[in-house]
């Protein structure tokens, strides 16, 4: 193939760096750990992902949503949606746990605002136009050792701002020596948006042919545009994965679900998009093989929705949701955080799950432990004006 | 090159669709009139469909929904989902003949109504109201995304907003607000006040909905920084109980419906206003104050400013807009005539990056072609994430450069330029000639000199359509 000459003309008419490429030369640096970051958009209901079926108030609460004895149980309190069987079997592995009651510090409701805070990492809205994955991306390539790629169509915020990411998404291959790519490049030399993001498209496009991660070789499964079959979401998985494990590699990633807004007949709607959350940890868990052990996922929303069922077999937009943390070098333990129960009087508002425990604390215990970021450039470059949110540790 | 061929330039390419043959050289006339003459007071141009409308199109899901029903008694393999299935994914086959033709048809009418507003869109004279009219498609955006709205999108679409885009904003916004497309989008049409007759009776199962109202406040009028709190939302949503949509049991009675019996009762306070009970004039005053608010003016303005000039717009821009939109209440004709009349929207500069839909499009246009099925068109959109009819939320489809400038999206691009190229690239006889009547003026010499010395007219039309001025607009 002739990848090679093309990444080195990609790199001289991008004049870009691009250390993942680097690295395939210099295979001392060890680059090992790993960190997804799933977005599930539209705001998640938490009390389906993980229903607190031993909380003496959810059953009454939560009517005809209350999950029943399909749930699969996770302690006491705790039972994971029946959708989410390969979550469950992680957590039984103590491989998976979760953080039920977590929230951004955005209260406004609004799925727009919300997931702006839950990506750029402020602590207020439209407070930076980067995201926080992005800036882990810079306070960690000082020591040139790290490049991040999204997986679907669009650039999601989390993973947009000044450092270099890639994206990628199932389509049909791209002969990336052939004239047409080459003329483009030369004529985007002096452009800053449309020349370095050609060139990281063309040698992500290499790399997805060297991992085996073309639609082809996954069967057909994949199809471009949203995730939302399972079989499609077990494709994207593996692919990622493929990507992840690729010699010199992105150590982060981001992938974003989209539908959760269920604000009527919640019951099935959810179980779709759960459905398809749990074949995409599925198959980045098995697409991952050995170096499941070295990689966290996160999967985050922008906010819970309301403790008790509407007029129309759904719920309103909330605060406080779950959070699953996954992967093969999770510490054994309960729930992550304080579960504040669904007593009337610990509702926020009267109507959210309370907010326990603030994302970001979790988002930097781990970017801290798993991938060695240090506390002051998490304070203020990664989640900027976090001081007063501690680090949550013990997790890895 | 004279400053009428740079604004002729602009005036095709950044609030026009792009230049089809021979454009910019009616255009180059005068520039700023050629855009002006488009405003019309009707409205925006309908597009082509199969003809049916809103309550005909309901009438057909509604059969459906009874097929499906009566499918599954007779069958019981439940697919508990299928009613989040998007409706232009491929589906698993229904267990019943009936049903999976029904379901087809759906798909049918859709893609149909899509296919007719691209033919519209690129077979154009009047880009810029076309261009008009897909921004206040995109501001009330109604989602195929969910089954139950995919066939009512287009219909939505010309019955709704294309009628009103030249006129007052607060008609525009009634018109969007109350189409039994928005009802279902956004869950209105179930929402039961929990005081009214009807809860009293059916006491478990019924109740409120705010999503409509928050939607409304958030998206549609004063932002969300407009100044109202979680009370305003939910106040505001008991003011629009009642507004829903003709089921099955209202005989002789189509599309929206009032019901004063799910309303609930009483005097409503939304952002400060009192709102005595008035059934459905309620919702109707709300929504008038929404339109008139000065938070909306700013709110909207700022969004065409952002949609035809730049992401981060010039706040000089913004202000003419506004007090264009203030002195005359809302008169959205006069809104586009200042947009057109501004200096800060002529700076000869580029600064949109084309979404998937405008690339496609304005590829089209440049060839003088239109496509005739939607295959290729799809499979642009769909890789490039902008699916037909299918924004993601009711926020719409982003407007800015970053989610559609990813790396992947620009190989993706490339791919369709190359596929376009191959298929009606050999028509074009001189490529370069091509060139210059699709940028004019804001072709670049480096762009030019890469074109003339193109291998073939295919890989010449490529290449044009990838240029970093094609790509902008």
């Amino acid at each position: 193939m002739n990848a090679p000459m093309l990444s080195r003309r990609a790199f001289a008419a991008a004049g870009l760096a691009l250390p993942f490429l680097a690295r395939v030369a210099d295979a001392a640096v060890p680059a090992n750990k790993k960190f997804v970051v799933i977005i599930c958009r539209g705001g998640m209901d938490g009390l389906s992902v993980a229903a607190p079926v031993g909380d003496p108030d959810y059953a009454a609460l939560r009517g005809g949503l209350a999950l029943g004895d399909t749930a699969l149980k996770l302690d006491g309190t705790f039972a994971l949606n029946p959708a989410l069987a390969n979550v469950h079997k992680l957590a039984l592995a103590g491989e998976a746990r979760i953080a039920p009651a977590v929230a951004t510090p955005d209260r406004a409701r609004s799925h727009f605002e919300a997931q702006d805070v839950l990506e750029t990492g402020a602590a207020g809205v439209y407070a930076t136009t980067s995201g926080w994955l992005n800036r882990s991306v810079q306070a960690m390539s000082a020591a040139g050792k790290i490049e991040a790629i999204s997986v679907g169509p669009t650039a999601p915020l989390i993973l947009r701002g000044p450092a270099p990411a890639a994206s990628w998404s199932p389509g049909r291959g791209v002969d990336t020596a052939a004239r047409l790519p080459m003329l483009l490049q030369d004529l985007y030399k002096d452009d800053p948006l449309l020349g370095p993001a050609l060139a990281r498209g063309l040698i992500t496009e290499t790399m997805a042919r060297d991992s085996g991660a073309t639609d082809d070789a996954m069967g057909g499964g994949m199809r471009a545009g949203a995730a939302q079959g399972a079989e499609a979401a077990r494709a994207l998985g593996e692919a990622l994965a493929g990507f992840l494990k690729a010699p010199g590699g992105p150590q982060l990633a981001a992938v974003s679900l989209d539908g959760f807004d269920t604000h009527a007949n919640q019951a099935g709607l959810l179980s779709v998009r759960l459905t398809a959350l749990d074949a995409l940890v599925d198959g980045l868990h098995t697409g991952l093989g050995p170096a499941w052990k070295d990689t966290v996922v996160l999967a985050v929303t922008e906010f819970g929705r309301t403790a008790r069922v509407n007029g129309t077999g759904g719920t309103d937009h909330g605060t406080g949701s779950t959070a699953l943390i996954l992967g093969g070098g999770l510490k054994t333990g309960g729930i992550v955080g304080d579960w504040p129960t669904l007593k009337r009087q610990a509702l926020f508002e009267d109507r959210d799950v309370y907010p326990a425990l603030d994302l970001r604390a979790l988002e930097k215990g781990l970017l801290a432990e798993h991938m060695g970021l240090d506390r002051r450039m998490l304070d203020t470059a990664v989640f900027p004006d976090s001081e007063g949110v501690r680090p949550l540790l013990g997790l890895v | 090159m004279s400053q009428t061929d740079i604004d002729a330039a602009i005036a095709t390419t950044r609030f026009g669709l792009g230049a089809r043959p021979g454009e910019i050289a009616e255009a180059a006339r005068n520039p700023r009139g050629y855009l002006k003459g488009q405003i019309r007071r009707q409205g925006a141009d309908i597009f082509k469909t199969d003809g049916e409308n809103t309550n005909q199109r309901l009438a057909e899901f509604e059969a459906y929904r009874r097929e499906r029903a009566m499918a599954r008694t007779a069958a019981p393999a439940p697919t508990p989902a299928a009613d989040a299935k998007p409706a232009m994914m491929d589906a698993k086959p229904a267990p019943d003949d009936a049903v999976k033709a029904a379901r087809q048809f759906i798909r049918q009418n859709t893609a149909g109504d899509m296919l007719g507003r691209v033919q519209l869109a690129t077979d154009t004279d009047a880009g810029f109201r076309e261009r008009w009219a897909l921004f206040w498609a995109n501001h009330f955006t109604v989602s195929a995304i969910k089954v139950q709205t995919a066939t009512l999108v287009g219909p939505f679409e010309n019955e709704a907003i294309r009628p009103n885009v030249f006129g007052r904003f607060a008609d525009l916004l009634g018109a969007a607000e109350t189409h039994p497309a928005m009802l279902l989008y956004l869950d209105q049409a179930q929402s039961v006040g929990p005081n009214s007759r009807a809860a009293q009776v059916r006491r478990r199962g019924v109740g409120l909905n705010e999503n409509l109202a928050r939607e409304i406040l958030e998206l549609h009028t004063v932002g969300v920084d407009g100044g109202y709190a979680q009370a305003d939302v939910t106040e505001f949503a008991r003011a629009l109980t009642g507004i829903s949509i003709a089921g099955p049991r209202d005989a002789g009675v189509e599309g929206v419906v009032f019901r004063a019996q799910t309303h609930e009762p009483g005097e409503r306070t939304v952002m400060g206003v009192r709102y005595a009970e008035g059934g459905r004039e309620q919702a109707g005053a709300v929504l008038g104050d929404l339109a008139a608010k000065p938070q909306t003016a700013r709110f909207v303005c700022t969004k065409i400013a952002r949609h035809f000039v730049a992401d981060d717009p010039p706040p000089a821009l913004v202000a003419r807009l506004e007090k264009t939109w203030t002195s005359s209440k809302g008169d959205l004709a006069r809104v586009a005539e200042t947009l057109v009349g501004a200096p800060e929207a002529w700076a000869p500069r580029p600064a949109k990056f084309k979404t998937p839909y405008e690339f496609v499009i304005s590829s089209y246009r440049a060839l003088g072609q239109e496509p005739r099925g939607l295959g290729q068109v799809n499979a642009a959109l769909n890789g490039l994430g902008q699916r037909p009819f299918g924004a993601p939320s009711p926020k719409g489809w982003p407007d800015e450069a970053g989610p559609w400038a990813a790396s992947d999206a620009l190989v993706k691009r490339m791919q369709f330029a190359q596929a376009l190229g191959a298929s009606l690239g050999p028509r074009v006889q001189d490529p370069v000639a091509f060139a210059n009547q699709t940028l004019g003026a804001r072709l670049s010499p480096a762009s030019a000199t890469a074109i003339s010395r193109a291998e073939s007219r295919p890989e010449a039309v490529a290449l044009l359509l990838m240029t970093p001025e094609f790509q902008r607009r």
